[in-house]
């Protein structure tokens, strides 16, 4: 399958190994992996803050870059992304586009998707042959669980890999407080979200807490960080690029 | 709003300024910084909240049409939002019919005149009170004691808010952030002749409030409520509650004045069959409440011989004139949405500043009384008062997409606002990114970042606006290299195929195996 990776700005700039991972367990289950360089952002924290007409060209130009009839489908590593696209994209070419905006938005709406629901509604595949013997927590975020409903896809890609020790995270549904620039505008509420997300990530004892936004990750992380907790964060992506013969190993400083 | 020119509509008035409880004196994040510390409120919310979700999952999960249920209460609040003001005016024929009084109250104001009026041509000077949110919303007691008039809250925790001068923090449980004790204190020192010697045991308290209560049900001639439901086919009027005064309020007095907004009209009796479901096990997370009080005008010789409805308007109008934000009119004020929001159970009910707190509140409010009322209006913040996280969305038993409206009224905010640092910040982001390359010199640019990190690559403090966030959240400073110049490496094309060779490799085994 000829896949269009978008990387979303924040994988790119800086979560790359997110990504890396992302485009590497795409390549390695077979399917040809297209990055059309002129991809940039999804317009989502415009949209989200308030802003509908300024995110128009990023909305066209998402269109433009995945649009090509070549493309089958367009996966990103992030549910919220994949929500703004999917939800947000024709609310601004409703409003504020014109008529080939909206047709270009409707024609990538419907091959869009979210990682895990790619590999497990579009591949069929449950076992992607990652090896991680790490004990793990999940916590699903907000736009993957209520925008996109992904369900439990993530858990069965997880439960499938092998020698991973998965531990259930109490509380897991609730938000974890980042929601964009909430976490900037409203600090104090996020915060008192964050702490008691990383409260029952800490009555996990788990090693790593996954999920399948970098957004929310360099959210909880960050603060799992500021704790010196000891357990990390790590996006979906990385624990299912992660095999035997090349395991994962820790890159990045914080995340 | 920005521009009017001639043919425009004009806007319906919103809930003026200066009246009312639809504005708070600051804005959401200043008045959450001083509830976050307030332990006890914390304490209470996340106990009670948790409580009551888990209630409420059991009872809506048990019902096979649940899901059903909720389409059918968003169809019937969407066609009535639709047909209005056709509803109303069958509900006041159908009302007078039977005897009672329709009054037209096009603002808050309105309705506490046409209310003091009323109760001052019985000639009392106490009135009895339901809970009611919509005289809470424009401020009748208040109103009604500034013209000599008492009115008595009858509902435990209205009471309690009432007792202490204070305000309701939640929809449904008003006095949630209060302790036992704190009651008991209230209790001794605003209770006329109550026992000196009471202790903070629930059901004492509830004594003493049912005896102080009992007193003021024999001896006050007018009572004044709210409604849950009215119904356009039969003028019946409806309230659900958990404790009996309602049911007292509604029976006992000589005169009944009931102030309801005029969204909160069904089209059809047999409507109730829907929300009679939806309502107790959304809010209280009960199968059924414990009273049901309905009826419709005067019956000689039994209830109220004297009904006044008065329909108040108060924004409704204005929220309804606009073609997404009407959504939120079809709330039936069940705070299902409070109870899951990650928001309100740790900022608490009076960060908003309004009658209507919660996701619902932040929704609602902005769109009764404006936004941009005033200078640094305290409402233009609480459609950011939200992760948009969903919760709400997904517990509410009418559906209101309240994420996707939060959304709506933030750009419409953006939209008021003018000319701001944020625009201008917003603007200049979207001009890099459209342009591709201007992006890819950004994120070189971003690579700058990693000089402020630590050895350890943290970045622990940031500059306003981002001080908020560091300050209880480490950054990664940016890494080395972003991922398209790590793919349009050499490295980045030996991975890609080694992952490629890999398949192939896996794929030969396979059929070899076979």
């Amino acid at each position: 399958m000829r896949i269009g990776l978008f990387a979303t700005c924040l994988g790119d700039t800086l979560f790359p190994e997110a990504v890396k991972s992302t485009a590497v367990l795409l390549a390695r289950l077979g399917h040809d992996v297209v990055f059309p360089p002129g991809q940039t952002c999804c317009g989502q924290m415009h949209v989200n803050t308030g802003y509908q007409r300024e995110p128009v060209p990023l909305v066209r130009n998402f269109a433009e870059q995945f649009g090509d009839a070549s493309i089958e489908a367009v996966v990103m590593p992030s549910g919220s992304c994949a929500g703004s696209v999917r939800h947000q994209h024709e609310i601004v070419a409703e409003r504020y586009g014109d008529a080939s905006l909206r047709a270009g938005v409707a024609t990538v709406k419907a091959k869009t998707y979210e990682l895990s629901e790619f590999l497990v509604d579009v591949l069929d595949a449950e076992d992607v042959g990652a090896y991680f013997p790490h004990r793990v927590t999940y916590h699903p975020t907000c736009h993957s669980l209520r925008m996109l409903r992904v369900g439990d896809k993530p858990l069965k890609l997880l439960r499938a890999v092998d020698s991973i020790d998965l531990v259930e995270l109490p509380e897991a549904d609730s938000c974890c407080g980042f929601g964009g620039t909430f976490a900037v505008k409203n600090a104090e509420t996020s915060t008192a979200m964050l702490q008691d997300k990383m409260r029952n990530i800490a009555g996990t004892d788990a090693e790593v807490c996954t999920a399948g936004d970098s957004s929310c990750l360099m959210h909880i992380g960050g603060g799992l960080s500021r704790i010196r907790s000891g357990t990390r964060t790590l996006h979906l992506a990385q624990i299912l690029s992660a095999t035997r013969t090349s395991p994962y190993v820790p890159t990045e400083a914080v995340r | 709003m920005s521009s009017t020119f001639l043919g425009m509509p004009a806007t319906p008035p919103r809930s003026p300024y200066g009246t009312g409880n639809l504005r708070g004196d600051r804005k959401f994040p200043k008045a959450a910084h001083d509830e976050l510390r307030n332990e006890q409120l914390r304490r209470n919310l996340g106990r009670a909240t948790r409580t009551i979700r888990a209630k409420r999952l059991n009872v809506t999960g048990e019902l096979p049409d649940w899901e059903a249920l909720r389409e059918a209460g968003s169809a019937i609040k969407t066609d009535t939002m639709n047909r209005l003001p056709e509803l109303l005016e069958q509900l006041e024929r159908k009302v007078t019919e039977r005897g009672g009084t329709v009054h037209w109250a096009r603002d808050g104001v309105e309705a506490n005149e046409i209310v003091t009026r009323l109760v001052k041509a019985t000639g009392s000077s106490d009135v009895i009170k339901v809970k009611s949110m919509a005289t809470q919303e424009i401020g009748l007691n208040e109103h009604l004691e500034s013209v000599g008039i008492t009115p008595y809250e009858t509902d435990l925790a209205e009471l309690i808010v009432q007792l202490a001068h204070d305000k309701p923090s939640h929809i449904l449980v008003p006095a949630i952030h209060r302790n036992r004790d704190e009651i008991r204190q209230i209790f001794l020192k605003e209770i006329p002749g109550v026992d000196p010697g009471l202790d903070n045991v629930p059901a004492h308290l509830a004594a003493a409030a049912r005896a102080y209560l009992r007193e003021k049900f024999m001896t006050t001639e007018v009572a004044v409520s709210g409604a849950n439901f009215g119904i356009a086919e039969t003028g019946t009027l409806a309230v659900v509650e958990s404790e009996g005064n309602g049911r007292m309020c509604l029976t006992m007095p000589d005169t009944l004045i009931t102030v309801m907004g005029i969204e909160k009209v069904l089209p059809r009796y047999q409507d109730l069959e829907v929300f009679l479901q939806l309502l107790p096990r959304s809010s209280t997370g009960e199968r059924m409440n414990p009273y049901t009080s309905m009826w419709t005008g005067v019956t000689p010789g039994d209830g109220p011989q004297d009904f006044h409805l008065v329909l108040l308007d108060n924004g409704r109008t204005a929220a309804l004139a606009d073609r997404i934000g009407r959504e939120a009119l079809n709330c039936i004020r069940c705070s299902a949405c409070l109870n899951v929001c990650p928001v309100y159970e740790r900022a608490g009910g009076h960060a908003y500043g309004s009658t209507y707190p919660g996701p619902i509140g932040a929704v609602l409010t902005p769109q009764l009384a404006g936004m941009h009322a005033a200078k640094g209006d305290p409402n233009s913040s609480l459609p950011y008062a939200s992760s948009l996280c969903g919760a709400c969305f997904d517990a509410c038993p009418v559906k209101i997409d309240i994420p996707s409206l939060l959304v709506e009224l933030r750009h419409q905010n953006t939209e008021q606002s003018g000319t701001t640092a944020e625009k201008l910040a917003m603007k200049a982001a979207a001009t890099v990114m459209k342009h591709p390359k201007l992006f890819t010199a950004a994120q070189k640019g971003a690579g700058i970042g990693r000089l402020v990190g630590g050895r350890d690559g943290r970045i622990s403090h940031l500059p306003p606006p981002f001080n908020g966030w560091s300050e209880s959240r480490d950054t990664a400073a940016p890494p080395k290299q972003t991922f398209r110049s790590w793919l349009a490496s050499a490295e980045g094309a030996q991975a890609m195929r080694a992952a490629a060779g890999e398949y192939e490799k896996n794929r030969k085994q396979k059929e070899e195996e076979k």
